[in-house]
């Protein structure tokens, strides 16, 4: 396993090298630079401030050079400054890293915890009334608009209800910022597990009812094996294999795709970050929460093939890195 | 399912059981909503409106414009002028027509940690502000000074290189303490990196003002508490936090759920939310308009065959109806717009040509520039070719979209074809305005300020082109002899009563050759809560913040 990890992890540097290559040339490709951006909010920038400032943020060298000059610094462990907000980029990106993780951990267990078990129960009652009620309610979660769903729990439990706060972060330090930080994780928390339970539990349905109509499972009942010990001690370590893939995905997504989510909640975040970096040109905070979203979906992917494995017997490390 | 609503709702009961109701802020806090976070807090470097309100809070410049827009002193004792002779014409070294202007500042003002303002700062401020590694951005005011006289420690004498009208107004050179960043000035090529503005960003001597900054989460919020150091009037609130809710819609449900108290006028909801939220909760808040000096345009690509013909241009401004834009979307509350140059504004002309709405005059001008034929609705020319123009503008920017349609609709009416293509803000003002692609109109505004003249976008030198690297803000490719020669007079010219001709003369030529349609001043709407008074909205660049000490509590 250890050679397995190894070998996975130069693979996964490989590609994170090949990514900054392709993710700066991208950047730098898209219209206008920095300065174009000060320009348009200050028409007191001349001519010659124009020249200067292009020079002084490196803009007047090529592309290629400016991609060798910042892989050089990212090397010896300097990740470049933030344009956008002043400061090195890992001191930008530190906070927004912290928030995110908190609100995609929370947000994914919570959707799991909620997910599989309803998956597993629509599967072992295919067609009953239960089937339907949580199939019609995974269809609703996935078919709601998330900005939709989460002005709608501002409304409700902060304008009406005045229980959560209606977006933001905490103001308080010490004992009580985290009880505050969990107040303001609850609403953004909410919609985004609602979102996610109804993929969720859609592929956990799915996964389980092709598994359950399998010749092993046949035998495992012939043997008089009781309905839960056949389902959750036989079928369920087969179902979880295709389950484990969607998650290991959705890990990257969620990192740098709760955009909407984090606008609505005011939750400043990876998304948003990312965001606002490629649309301020901050190429160097751009370039960094990409590879980072980049690096966490090959994490994920590495977790779900270390699941494959435990989850089946017969999948073995030398057949994953094939 | 029964136990997914269970989870949720016992989830929040319980967290949301002993959460401090959100209305119950003490008064003697403050929570205002903006919707933009400053890049940096370094006053010079980047020029930006989040920084500028949130700065009203904890700096004071030496001079600024006041709400009767009157240049007014704040760290100075008296504003100098040639009259009372703190100001006085002299030649510079190189003989040409220069000024000396000499500025006492006041003995009181201390930085926060109770260290003395002096001439060392000004010194200090002048020496990053023109240095070309610096970071700072416009630098153009920094150059114009040629030496700086210490007179003593409070009094110093700037000598400019020229003769500007408004040679006693140094609002943008904002002070920075030499005490804490000189040493961070020794490598110049580093000091925007280095800064304490932004790696030390909470220290009480960067501030001057009634507030320090305490605390800041990127992306999110600062805190503002009480500077103990203060010389002048004590504010009525211990604390102030601005919190940044980019999301409009948020902000409102913030607003409403108490987690702020107010929403700022400069950086909050556009004119038409705010009309729409004052119908649904006006009787809970105080909600003030005040239209200002961002200037809704319609940028025209005189390289365009068509739009050359200065009798399109005109028709095409009599075939609009703005009045009903402004009283139909806007409530009446953004002012239309007939020349660049804002109605608040003292050099404003009261007899510019203006363009009411006249379709029968719109068709005459028409057909008198040869698009007399319609076919299908759409004038064409002798030679067939359609009476079509592009429109561009930011993508996403709903207000603006929304007046794009109702422009193309009274276009329409006059046999004009329009096809609408927008773009992001990014590739708008990255690339398409910046590099004059856009085929035919591009809408978007511009920000002045009071009596700013406007050489960057009407000078025939500021076009940009390839060959100046695209620098300049002519996209229009507008060229007038006269214009130039006005632009170039207007700034140097001291009376102000031949000032102010020469500025009627540039708004006559500027609504007779239109290089743009001007469309409206947009209007800054201020939601207040019912307690809070003595918020004085000014109608330009400068905000509200810098009179926080006035606003207070009443019941």
């Amino acid at each position: 396993m250890l050679s397995f990890l190894a070998r996975r992890s130069f693979h996964s540097l490989i590609v994170l090298f090949v990514m900054s290559f392709v993710i700066y040339g991208l950047i730098g490709l898209m219209p206008g630079d920095p300065v174009d951006l000060m320009i348009s909010a200050d028409p007191e920038i001349t001519s010659e401030d124009a020249i200067r400032l292009r020079a002084i943020y490196g803009l007047d060298q090529p592309l290629w050079s400016r991609y060798l000059h910042w892989l050089g610094a990212a090397i010896s462990g300097d990740l470049g400054y933030s344009r956008l907000y002043a400061q090195p980029v890992w001191d930008a990106i530190l906070p927004a890293l912290g928030n995110t993780l908190g609100l995609l951990i929370s947000s994914l267990t919570l959707a799991l915890m909620i997910a599989l078990p309803a998956g597993i129960l629509a599967a072992t009652r295919p067609y009953t009334l239960s089937d339907y009620g949580i199939n019609l309610a995974a269809f609703a979660g996935i078919s709601v608009p998330p900005f939709w769903l989460g002005i709608l729990l501002i409304l409700f439990f902060s304008v009406t209800l005045g229980w959560f706060p209606a977006g933001g972060t905490a103001d308080a330090g010490g004992a009580t910022e985290l009880w505050e930080r969990l107040q303001y994780l609850v609403l953004p928390v909410a919609s985004l597990t609602i979102a996610g339970i109804g993929g969720h539990t859609r592929y956990m349905r799915a996964s389980m009812i092709e598994v359950l109509r399998q010749d092993y499972i046949r035998t495992a009942r012939a043997k008089g094996l009781s309905e839960s010990r056949v389902v959750l001690g036989h079928a369920l370590r087969n179902a979880m294999i295709p389950v484990v893939t969607v998650i290991a995905l959705d890990l990257g997504v969620l990192f740098s795709g709760a955009l909407i989510t984090e606008t609505v909640f005011a939750y400043p975040g990876m998304g948003k970050l990312i965001f606002d970096a490629i649309m301020g040109n901050d190429y160097n905070l751009a370039l960094v929460g990409l590879l980072l979203a980049t690096a966490l979906t090959l994490v994920g992917n590495l977790l779900a093939d270390i699941a494959y494995a435990s989850l089946d017997p017969r999948i073995s490390y030398a057949e994953l890195d094939q | 399912m029964k136990s997914f609503w269970s989870y949720i709702f016992a989830g929040a009961i319980l967290l949301g059981f002993g959460a401090q109701p959100q209305q119950a802020i003490a008064k003697s806090d403050l929570v205002i909503g903006i919707t933009q976070y400053p890049a940096t807090f370094h006053p010079n470097i980047d020029s930006m409106l989040a920084k500028s309100y949130v700065h009203g809070l904890t700096r004071r410049p030496i001079t600024t414009t006041d709400a009767n827009w009157t240049v007014i002193c704040m760290l100075c004792e008296t504003l100098p002028t040639i009259e009372n002779g703190g100001a006085v014409l002299e030649k510079t070294p190189d003989g040409k027509d220069g000024i000396a202007v000499t500025y006492k500042i006041l003995d009181e003002a201390i930085w926060g940690d109770g260290t003395p303002i002096t001439v060392d700062d000004v010194i200090f401020t002048w020496d990053v502000g023109r240095h070309p590694q610096s970071g700072v951005s416009a630098q153009e005011g920094y150059r114009r000074i040629l030496s700086i006289d210490r007179i003593d420690n409070k009094t110093f004498t700037l000598h400019v290189d020229r003769r500007t009208f408004d040679y006693n107004d140094i609002s943008s050179l904002n002070l920075l303490p030499a005490h804490i960043d000189r040493a961070r000035f020794k490598d110049p090529s580093a000091y925007r990196t280095q800064t304490a503005f932004d790696t030390d960003a909470n220290n009480p001597g960067l501030y001057m003002g009634p507030y320090i900054m305490v605390t800041q989460k990127t992306g999110s919020h600062m805190v503002f508490e009480r500077n103990k150091y203060w010389w002048g009037k004590q504010p009525a609130f211990d604390r102030i936090t601005v919190r940044v809710i980019e999301n409009t819609a948020t902000l409102e449900a913030n607003l409403l759920s108490g987690g702020v108290d107010m929403i700022s006028g400069e950086l909050g909801l556009s004119v038409d939310q705010a009309i729409a939220f004052e119908k649904r909760h006006g009787r809970k808040f105080n909600i003030t308009y005040m239209p200002g000096l961002i200037y809704e345009h319609i940028d025209l690509m005189l390289d365009n065959p068509i739009l050359k013909d200065q009798k399109v241009r005109q028709a095409l401004m009599y075939a609009l109806n703005r009045k009903a834009i402004s009283e139909q979307l806007f409530g009446g509350k953004q002012p239309v717009a007939h020349s660049s140059v804002n109605p608040l504004d003292w050099v404003f002309d009261e007899d510019v040509p203006i363009y009411p709405f006249d379709l029968k005059k719109a068709n005459a001008l028409l057909d008198q520039a040869g698009w007399k034929k319609k076919v299908k609705g759409v004038r064409v020319n002798a030679s067939g070719d359609p009476l079509r123009f592009e429109i561009m503008t930011t993508a996403g920017n709903r207000t603006r979209e929304l007046v794009q349609q109702v422009l193309q609709s009274q276009w329409k009416a006059a046999g004009i074809d329009i096809r609408i293509k927008n773009e992001p803000a990014r590739i708008f003002f990255g690339e398409t305005v910046t590099k004059r692609k856009f085929e035919a109109m591009a809408m978007f505004a511009w920000i002045s300020a009071p009596e700013s003249v406007p050489r960057t976008t009407l000078h025939s030198d500021d076009i940009p082109t390839a060959d100046n690297n695209w620098s300049g803000q002519n996209y229009t490719g507008y060229r007038n002899p006269e214009m130039n020669a006005l632009l170039e007079v207007i700034e140097t010219e001291l009376d102000p009563d031949k000032r102010k001709k020469l500025w009627h003369r540039l708004q006559d030529i500027y609504a007779t050759d239109l290089p743009a349609l001007p469309l409206y001043f947009r209007a800054n709407a201020f939601i207040l809560p019912k307690w809070l008074s003595g918020l004085k909205p000014t109608g330009h660049q400068f905000p509200t913040t810098l009179w926080v000490e006035d606003w207070m509590v009443t019941n």
